[in-house]
């Protein structure tokens, strides 16, 4: 089998036991990266010599008798919003960060290499976050590897393509309104927005500050687990970040978790919802059922009829803020031409930032415009606390909430790009998780006629990840659609 | 209703840098004169991707002055970005706090001014907040004909106490003494060094006059001027007195146009050489800043035994020192306020009093002797080469008359110079007085004699001839004799 058909924990694994040299595993990467990309376009940029440096340091320490930590020569691709100091620009998908090089290494990357991971390269994604689609990459879109007409999800469609095509086993996002999930259904692989707080953000160009959050993507449960191990824990950086340290996610992966409660949101299966994707994941809440679990049936009222409208007023307005640095003087794309500063300013950021980016600006102006805050941003931060509530009464009653992840399978490039409303609520169940700030993942649950995947989508509390990743892996030993390939024979099913 | 009776309705809000070795949020060393641009990291330079830690020693600072202020520590206060474009901001926003400060609704005495408004010649100026918010850079525009300009951010994210007075000061003076007792304040709780020269402290004052009442008796004003970034005491009176005499004329030129409710409040800039202000922005054209919290910080959850354990530590302060001087001491109302204005001077004069046991003389040494070496040699209390109780050993020895005092300012001026004390001096140079009454006579006798014409000048009604033999006298005792012993005998044997 070629090192890229692998997962993380069979990589590791063999180069622990010297059976495959870190080397081998990134030139095999690099080589499926150089045969599938192009149809792809899931790098921005690929750091060939980088890689072979980081995976002859790991293949060092291993011969000098070294740890060489715990994703020893793991080939890993970063989504391109996270800071590295490698000489890889860090562009978020836009053309005034374009050739931007960070003179630091974001948290995530630094504990990444210092656990003997490779960066092979970074992903693309929509500008700044920004979308559903990768389609508003300044780049170009990444195509679906299921169907290359079709796009990947996004903001994260990058990674999730790169992991899906097997060019890398595992990769990191971002997840802000469900920029990890949503790509993970679409792309048929496993992604997990952690709780806020749990990951450390430094180095992350900040989106929405109050929801973004650095997760893993891998094939399986357990590789997913593998990266947010390296991932997870305290940073000074980040005030934000929990002190809390981080428990072992692999060590009782296996076990299931013993009458498993499982919250069934009725507004979960509502309007929109794909019939298709609907079956899909009732299947595979059948099999959760004859695992021995509990199907409870909640509501969760605030958070998905309001989540939407509250999201697009809370992540605008703070990413109005966070992108004001952006305009030319310190660093960055500046405008050829301009007659003063303040034409310097409106060049720069017109020139610089994309149509759905400066969408949000605007409507995040205005939402914190004097005489509108308190009926805008305020009032959305109120609805926010009742979204917490809505999923704080279930956890009363639930260990976790399951759905789909995403209304429907991968949708075609160009289909939805007119109408941001429709890409918007492509959102509707991953955004409360996102405003609540609790951990969800997706997994793949199914295929649709046309071979699309579909993701099932499961919620759990804060800080309940060892937990949730225990349930994920539950039903992943029921069934086998990991093990089928983009491109490749239909083998796979449950 | 004319200006006669206007009253100058006066606010100020004061930045001052405080004396932290880092930055509000990050690492970067807080340095006046060092190279442009060699005190920023990533974080101070606003990169994608970086986040704020507040700096626990900024925080301590600020609790620390709002407590000497009076203010109220409330149970919780928020940080928020406030966002405006300007090339030395680097974000864009300014991390500040708006409406939940971290101490409120305090008070500063002031020595009164005008006494008319004052008692017993104090003014209790109110405080509306006390906030901390990070600095900004420096914008350098090119020499004339250059059509670019140069940033150094190296006073980005230092951080930056601001204090918002109620607009209880009424006078251009009274807003400079003010903003004198402020700095004061904040130097003598090691708050902030305010030195004016590096832009330590920076003055922004509002202006209004009250002029008599509109037709429903609500007291009328003129628009509310606020002038932007003065940087020095004599620039905040100037600059007020300005504008008191400008919105007379303004308001006199306009009665019924020129007032609060029509205009609002107008940004000014101030041209010191010229000595004018200048609109800058009108109500209209004011900035929102489209505040918001600030979502890279949690709030600030004050411990209260931490507040506490400030509250304790904060030393008593200049003004309420300077009234316990007059009072305890018997000080005179200058000598109080010369050795309070500085805390070490203080602490070191109250230090040496409590040995020497005579307030008052210690007081006479502080005020010829110690502060004029202070001020020569341009030091601090902290560098003389003089221990309290050196100095105490020394006024013990005048008080008890072992030297006269004109010889204890020599023995001051060589305990200095050589470390060595006050009775290892007096000994080694012979310089105890001669006390003796019978070796003074022996003295006094032998001046008359060869002084008869002085004598005989004294004695024909010239009494300043006596200043004279007085003179003689102590130059044969080599200085050591009592002047008071030696007058007295001289006058007994002039009268034989």
């Amino acid at each position: 089998m070629p090192p890229t058909n692998q997962t993380a924990c069979e990589i590791r694994e063999a180069i622990r036991r010297r059976r495959l040299s870190a080397t081998e595993a990134a030139t095999s990467a690099l080589a499926a990266i150089e045969r599938l990309d192009p149809a792809i376009h899931a790098f921005l940029s690929v750091d060939a010599e980088g890689a072979r440096r980081q995976a002859a340091e790991v293949d060092r320490r291993l011969a000098a008798g070294e740890d060489p930590g715990l994703l020893a020569g793991v080939p890993v691709a970063i989504k391109d919003n996270l800071c590295t100091r490698d000489g890889q620009a860090t562009t978020c998908g836009s053309r005034i960060l374009e050739g931007w090089r960070a003179p630091y290494d974001a948290h995530v990357v630094e504990r990444l290499r210092a656990e003997g991971a490779v960066v092979v390269g970074k992903t693309n994604l929509d500008e700044f976050a920004m979308g559903s689609s990768t389609e508003n990459s300044a780049f170009g879109a990444t195509r679906n590897p299921w169907n290359t007409a079709c796009v990947p999800g996004g903001s994260s469609g990058g990674s999730a393509a790169a992991v899906a095509a097997r060019m890398v086993p595992v990769a990191l996002g971002s997840d802000t309104g469900g920029s990890i999930r949503q790509p993970a259904s679409l792309c048929g692989v496993v992604g997990l927005k952690p709780t806020y707080g749990r990951v450390s953000r430094y180095g992350l160009v900040a989106f929405a500050s109050s929801l973004d959050q650095i997760g893993p993507f891998g094939r399986t449960v357990a590789d997913a687990a593998l990266l947010l191990q390296a991932i997870a824990g305290h940073d000074e950086r980040d005030s934000t970040s929990v002190d809390r340290a981080a428990p072992d996610y692999l060590a009782g992966l296996e076990e299931p978790v013993r009458a498993l409660r499982i919250g069934v949101p009725r507004e979960f299966f509502g309007e929109g919802l794909d019939g298709e994707v609907e079956k899909a994941v009732r299947e595979a809440l059948g099999v959760y059922e004859r695992l021995g679990a509990r199907l409870i049936e909640v509501d969760l009222p605030h958070a998905t009829d309001y989540a939407i409208a509250t999201y697009y007023l809370v992540a605008p307005s703070e990413a109005s803020s966070n992108l004001a640095r952006y305009d030319g003087v310190h660093y960055g794309r500046r405008a050829p031409e301009y007659s003063d500063m303040i034409d310097m300013y409106m060049r720069s950021r017109s020139e610089g930032f994309g149509d759905e980016v400066k969408r949000r600006i605007m409507i995040g102006t205005y939402a914190l415009s004097a005489g509108y805050y308190e009926a805008y941003y305020k009032k959305a931060l109120e609805v926010r606390r009742l979204i917490r509530r809505d999923f704080e009464r279930a956890f009363e009653k639930v260990d976790c909430l399951m759905g789909p992840t995403s209304p429907t399978a991968a949708f075609r490039l160009g289909e939805k790009t007119a109408d941001p409303l429709s890409m918007y609520l492509m959102d509707i169940y991953t955004v409360g998780c996102s405003m609540a700030g609790i951990a969800g993942i997706s997994i793949p649950c199914g295929f649709t006629k046309a071979g699309l995947p579909v993701g099932l989508q499961i919620l759990s509390d804060v800080f309940t990840e060892e937990r949730l990743l225990r349930i994920a892996r539950m039903y992943e030993r029921e069934v086998a659609w990991s093990a089928r390939v983009p491109g490749g024979s239909s083998k796979g099913g449950p | 209703m004319s200006t006669a009776d206007a009253i100058p309705t006066i606010g100020l809000e004061v930045h001052l840098h405080l004396k932290t070795r880092t930055k509000l949020f990050c690492g970067c060393e807080v340095e006046y004169e060092a190279r442009p641009n060699s005190r920023v990291c990533p974080v101070c330079l606003g990169m994608p991707g970086v986040l704020p830690v507040m700096n626990q020693k900024a925080v301590e600072l600020a609790v620390r002055m709002a407590l000497a202020l009076e203010c109220t520590i409330p149970e919780l206060a928020k940080w928020d970005r406030k966002h405006y474009y300007y090339p030395d901001l680097p974000k864009n926003y300014q991390i500040s706090e708006y409406d939940q400060p971290l101490g409120i609704g305090g008070s500063l005495e002031i020595p009164a001014v005008r006494p008319v408004w004052a008692e017993g010649g104090m003014k209790r100026v109110g405080i509306i907040r006390v906030h901390l918010e990070e600095d900004a850079g420096k914008l350098m525009h090119a020499e004339k004909g250059g059509n670019y300009s140069v940033v150094d951010l190296n006073r980005a994210g230092t951080p930056l106490l601001e204090v918002v007075s109620e607009p209880d000061l009424a006078s251009a003076e009274e807003a400079r003494a003010y903003a004198e007792a402020l700095r004061q304040l904040a130097v003598y709780l090691g708050v902030g060094d305010c030195n004016m020269q590096l832009g330590q402290m920076r003055f922004e004052p509002n202006v209004s006059l009250r002029i008599g009442t509109d037709g429903q008796g609500r007291p009328r004003y003129t628009p509310i001027s606020e002038i932007k970034n003065l940087n020095s005491f004599r620039s905040v009176e100037r600059a007020v007195a300005f504008e008191i005499a400008r919105h007379r004329e303004e308001y006199e030129a306009d009665p019924t146009g020129y007032t609060l409710e029509r205009l609002g409040k107008e940004t000014r800039g101030w041209r010191d050489d010229e000595g004018i202000s200048f609109l800058q922005r009108s109500k209209e054209e004011a900035h929102d800043y489209r505040y918001f919290p600030e979502p890279d910080l949690a709030p600030f959850v004050p411990d209260r035994a931490w507040v506490e354990a400030i509250r304790a530590s904060v030393p008593e302060l200049p003004e309420k020192r300077r009234r316990r001087f007059i009072e305890a001491y018997g000080l005179p109302e200058y000598d109080a306020g010369v050795l309070t204005a500085d805390r070490c001077v203080a602490d070191f004069y109250e230090d040496v009093a409590r040995r020497a046991k005579d307030p008052k003389a210690v007081s006479n040494w502080m005020m010829q002797d110690v502060m004029r070496v202070l001020n020569e040699r341009k030091i601090g209390i902290g560098e003389l080469e003089m221990t309290a109780a050196g100095l105490a050993e020394l006024i013990g020895l005048v008080k008890k008359g072992s030297i006269n005092r004109s010889t204890g300012a020599e023995v001051f001026q060589k305990m200095l110079a050589t470390g060595q004390s006050a009775p290892e001096i007096v000994a080694e140079e012979n310089l105890a007085q001669v006390g003796d009454a019978g070796e003074i006579e022996a003295m006094v006798e032998k001046v008359l004699a060869a002084n008869s014409r002085t004598v005989e000048d004294y004695r024909g009604g010239k009494k300043a001839a006596l200043g004279r033999l007085i003179g003689e006298t102590m130059k044969a005792s080599g200085g050591k004799a009592d002047p008071q012993v030696v007058r007295e005998i001289l006058i007994r044997k002039l009268g034989e």
